[in-house]
C-alpha cells in the first residue's frame, strides 16, 4: 500500500492547459501516473500532448473515471475549482496553489470534509508514493521507495530530508506534502491516521514549521493513536514574532506558534525531535535500526 | 497585512460600526486644522504599527489649538520602539463609563471564525486572561453564516456586560463579523471597546489584520501602504518580488523555499552565527532572482557573510550557479559568499561555479558543513 496516491490513482489536472499545469502534469505521467485527464472551462476536446481535455471535472469522472484532481489553476480562481473537484465526485483533490484567500479555504474545508472528499493542500508540493504515483510538484528523482512515512508543511525542506534517507539506503512509502497556509485540508493528523493504518509504512517523519498549533495537536495525537515511531523535526526556531515567513500561516502570533512550543510538546510525548534536517533523517535510521 | 488604527476605523466607519470622529494627518498644520474641526479636548495619535503606544508618549490629549501643535511636533518623527512615526490620527476625546474587549479572529485550529468578549478592557489578552480566564467569553462562527443577533446579545450577556448596553455590543460583535467575512480580515481586536457616560459603544482602538492573498478582491485596501515595510532592505525586497524578512545578525541567507530557509537559518544560529534576513528565492528561481536578491543582501551593511543554501527541486543549480556569475559581474558582493548546491543540476552548478574562478567563493558540500564556514567567515 502507500497512501493518498497509488496505482489506483486516475487523474485529472485542473489547469492542465497552463505552461505550469502542461509541465508538472506531464512529469507526473512520465513518472508512471495514470494522468486520465485535463480541465480548461472552453477547451473541451483539445488535448494536451495526447491527454484530453474537458470543460468540467464532472466530464472527467464520467467519461475517463478521474478519481484525483490536481489543482494548478490561479489563486482566485483555485478555490472554485477545489468546489468543483469536491462536487464533481472525485475521492482525492489535491491543490498547489499557493495564494488562495484563507477564509475562501475555511468555506472549501468544511465542504470537503460535509462530502467526505479528501483535500490536500493548498500551497503545497503533492503527494509522491515512490514506484506508484506521483501528484504534483516534487521531484522523484531523490526518493527511494520503502517504509518511511514523510508528512510536512513544506517542500525543499521534505527534499532535504528526502535525500539524507536515500543517502542512508532508505526510502519512502509515500511523502505527503500538507502545505503552509493556515488552513489546510488535511493536517497531520489526519495524514498520521493514513500512515499508521497503513501496512508499508513502518516509521514517520513528521515535518513542521512555526505558526498554528497543528503540531502540538499532533502530539496529543500520536500519544494516544500512533504504534508507529515518529520523528519530527520543526523549522523557524529563529523567527521573529509578527513576522511572515514565507508562507503564509508561518508566523508567531504573540506568542503562540513557536517552535521551541512545538518542540516541548512533541518531546513531552516521547517524540524525537531532529535538531537539523541531517539529525533529523540520522534519528530516523537510528529509530529504524533499532526496531529491527 | 496589519492595518494602521486610523486605516482600522476607516474601515469600520465604512460598515456602519461606531468609531469616535477622528481625521488622519501627516504634518503638524494638518494636525492642528484636524484638532480645530474636531473641537476640543481632542486626542492626538501616533499610528505606527506597534501597541502600547500610549506609555511611549505616542497618544495625547490636547485641549487647545497650542497644545494640540506641541503634542503633533513631539510625536510625528518620534521612534517608537523602532518605529517612526509618519501619520497621525486626530479623533474627538471620549469619556468613558466602561472598557471592554471584542475581538474577531480565525481559529486556524478549529477552522473557524471565533468571537471573544470580555467586560475587562484596556490591558493585554494575556493578562485578561491570567487574572480572569472566565471574564472572557469565546464563541466560535458557523463557516458561512453571518454571527446571529441573539447568539451574539448571549454572548454579551454572558460576558456580563451591563443590561443596558448588552444590544449595543451584541449589534458591534454582529457588524464586526461582518467585517471580518466581507472585508477578509482575520484579525479584529477592539481593545477598549467603550462605553460612554451617554452610554454610547464605541470602538476606540482598532487592530486589523487583512489576509494578503484576498487582496486581489480589495482595491481600496490594496492601495494602503504597507508601513510594516518600512526597513529599507524589506521595502528594496518589495520592489524586486522577493520574500525577504530582515533580521539583526550578519550572515546574509538565502534558501529556496520557506521551509528550507527557516531552517537554514536555525542551523547557522546552531553554528554560532546570527542570520541577517530570511530570504526564500522561491520555487523555479532565474538568474535574474538571484541578481536581486545579492543585491538586497549586500544593500545591509551588516552583511559580513553570506550563504546560500540551495537543494534544486524545481530550482536548477546551473541557473542559480549563473545567477551568481552574472551577480559577480554586476555588484561588488565584496563579502565571503558560502555556496552548496545540491539536487537538480547540482552537477553542472558546481562546474559553472568552479569555471568563473570567483574570488570569495566557499564551496560546501553539505547544509551543516556550510552553515559551519560561513560562521567561521563572517
Amino acid at each position: 500500500m502507500s497512501i493518498v496516491v497509488g496505482e489506483d490513482t486516475k487523474l485529472v489536472v485542473s489547469g492542465l492547459t497552463g505552461r505550469e499545469g502542461s509541465f508538472h502534469g506531464l512529469r507526473n505521467r512520465d513518472y508512471g501516473t495514470d494522468l486520465v485527464a485535463g480541465v480548461t472551462p472552453g477547451k473541451g476536446g483539445q488535448d494536451v500532448d495526447g491527454v484530453p481535455v474537458f470543460d468540467s471535472i464532472r466530464e472527467s469522472v464520467d467519461e475517463r473515471g478521474a478519481n484525483t484532481s490536481m489543482i494548478f489553476v490561479p489563486a482566485r480562481f483555485a478555490a472554485a475549482a477545489i468546489e468543483e473537484a469536491i462536487d464533481a465526485g472525485v475521492e482525492t483533490v489535491i491543490a498547489i496553489t499557493e495564494g488562495i484567500p484563507v477564509l475562501d479555504m475555511m468555506r472549501v474545508y468544511w465542504k470537503a470534509r460535509e462530502q467526505g472528499v479528501r483535500l490536500i493542500g493548498p500551497n503545497c508540493p503533492g503527494v509522491l508514493s515512490p514506484g506508484k504515483a506521483n501528484v504534483g510538484i516534487i521531484p522523484a528523482q531523490f526518493f527511494d521507495k520503502g517504509s518511511i512515512g514523510v508528512v510536512s508543511k513544506s517542500g525543499t525542506l521534505t527534499y532535504q530530508i528526502g535525500n539524507e534517507l536515500k543517502q542512508a539506503g532508505l526510502g519512502n512509502s509515500s511523502i505527503v506534502g500538507i502545505g503552509g497556509d493556515p488552513i489546510v485540508g488535511s493536517d497531520f493528523i489526519d495524514v498520521l491516521k493514513l500512515f499508521e493504518a497503513d501496512d508499508e509504512t513502518e516509521l514517520i517523519v513528521m515535518v513542521g514549521e512555526i505558526g498554528g498549533d497543528a503540531e502540538e495537536r499532533a502530539a496529543e495525537f500520536i500519544a494516544e493513536s500512533v504504534s508507529k515511531p515518529v520523528v519530527a523535526y520543526i523549522a523557524g526556531f529563529t523567527a521573529p514574532p509578527g513576522k511572515q515567513m514565507g508562507h503564509a500561516g508561518a508566523i508567531i502570533s504573540g506568542s503562540s506558534g513557536t517552535a521551541q512550543a512545538k518542540k516541548d510538546a512533541l518531546e513531552a510525548k516521547d517524540v524525537r525531535v531532529g535538531a537539523s534536517p541531517t539529525e533529523t533523517a540520522q534519528l530516523a535510521v537510528e529509530t529504524l535500526g533499532a526496531k529491527a | 497585512m496589519d492595518l494602521l488604527e486610523y486605516q482600522g476605523k476607516q474601515l469600520f466607519a465604512k460598515h456602519g460600526v461606531s468609531v469616535p470622529d477622528g481625521r488622519h494627518a501627516a504634518t503638524v498644520d494638518d494636525a492642528v486644522k484636524a484638532a480645530d474641526e474636531i473641537g476640543y479636548p481632542c486626542v492626538v495619535k501616533a499610528q505606527v504599527a506597534i501597541g502600547k503606544r500610549g506609555k511611549a508618549g505616542g497618544i495625547k490629549i490636547a485641549k487647545n489649538a497650542d497644545e494640540a501643535r506641541a503634542h503633533s511636533e513631539a510625536i510625528l518623527g518620534m521612534d517608537i520602539r523602532g518605529f517612526t512615526v509618519h501619520d497621525l490620527w486626530i479623533e474627538g476625546a471620549s469619556e468613558i463609563d466602561a472598557e471592554f474587549y471584542a475581538s474577531i479572529i480565525l481559529d486556524r485550529g478549529e477552522k473557524k471564525l471565533l468571537a471573544m468578549l470580555s467586560r475587562m478592557g484596556g490591558m493585554d489578552v494575556e493578562e485578561m486572561a491570567e487574572r480572569d480566564p472566565e471574564a472572557l467569553v469565546k464563541q466560535h462562527i458557523e463557516p458561512g453564516d453571518d454571527l446571529d443577533p441573539e447568539a451574539a446579545r448571549e454572548i454579551a450577556r454572558e460576558a456580563q456586560i451591563d443590561d443596558d448596553v448588552v444590544d449595543g455590543v451584541a449589534e458591534m460583535l454582529v457588524k464586526l463579523a461582518e467585517v471580518s467575512a466581507t472585508e477578509d480580515a482575520t484579525l479584529i481586536e477592539i481593545n477598549p471597546l467603550i462605553v460612554t457616560s451617554d452610554r454610547e459603544v464605541i470602538a476606540l482602538d482598532a487592530k486589523v489584520t487583512i489576509d494578503g492573498n484576498s487582496l486581489f478582491r480589495h482595491e481600496d485596501l490594496a492601495e494602503i501602504r504597507d508601513r510594516s515595510a518600512e526597513d529599507p532592505q524589506e521595502r528594496m525586497a518589495k520592489e524586486k518580488g522577493l520574500t525577504y524578512v530582515k533580521l539583526d545578525g550578519n550572515i546574509g541567507i538565502l534558501a529556496n523555499g520557506a521551509g528550507l530557509c527557516m531552517s537554514t537559518l536555525d542551523v547557522v544560529a546552531q553554528a554560532g552565527g546570527d542570520p541577517a534576513n530570511f530570504l526564500d528565492a522561491g520555487g523555479g528561481s532565474k538568474a535574474e532572482a538571484i541578481v536581486n536578491a545579492l543585491e538586497v543582501i549586500t544593500s545591509d551593511e551588516k552583511v559580513t557573510a553570506i550563504l546560500f543554501n540551495i537543494f534544486g527541486g524545481i530550482t536548477r543549480c546551473d541557473e542559480i550557479a549563473n545567477g551568481i556569475v552574472e551577480a559577480s559581474d554586476q555588484i561588488d558582493i565584496g563579502v565571503p559568499l558560502v555556496v552548496r548546491l545540491d539536487g537538480t543540476n547540482s552537477e553542472e552548478g558546481l562546474e559553472i561555479l568552479a569555471g568563473a574562478d570567483l574570488d570569495n567563493l566557499h564551496q560546501e558540500k553539505t547544509m551543516l558543513g556550510s552553515a559551519e564556514k560561513v560562521v567561521e567567515l563572517a
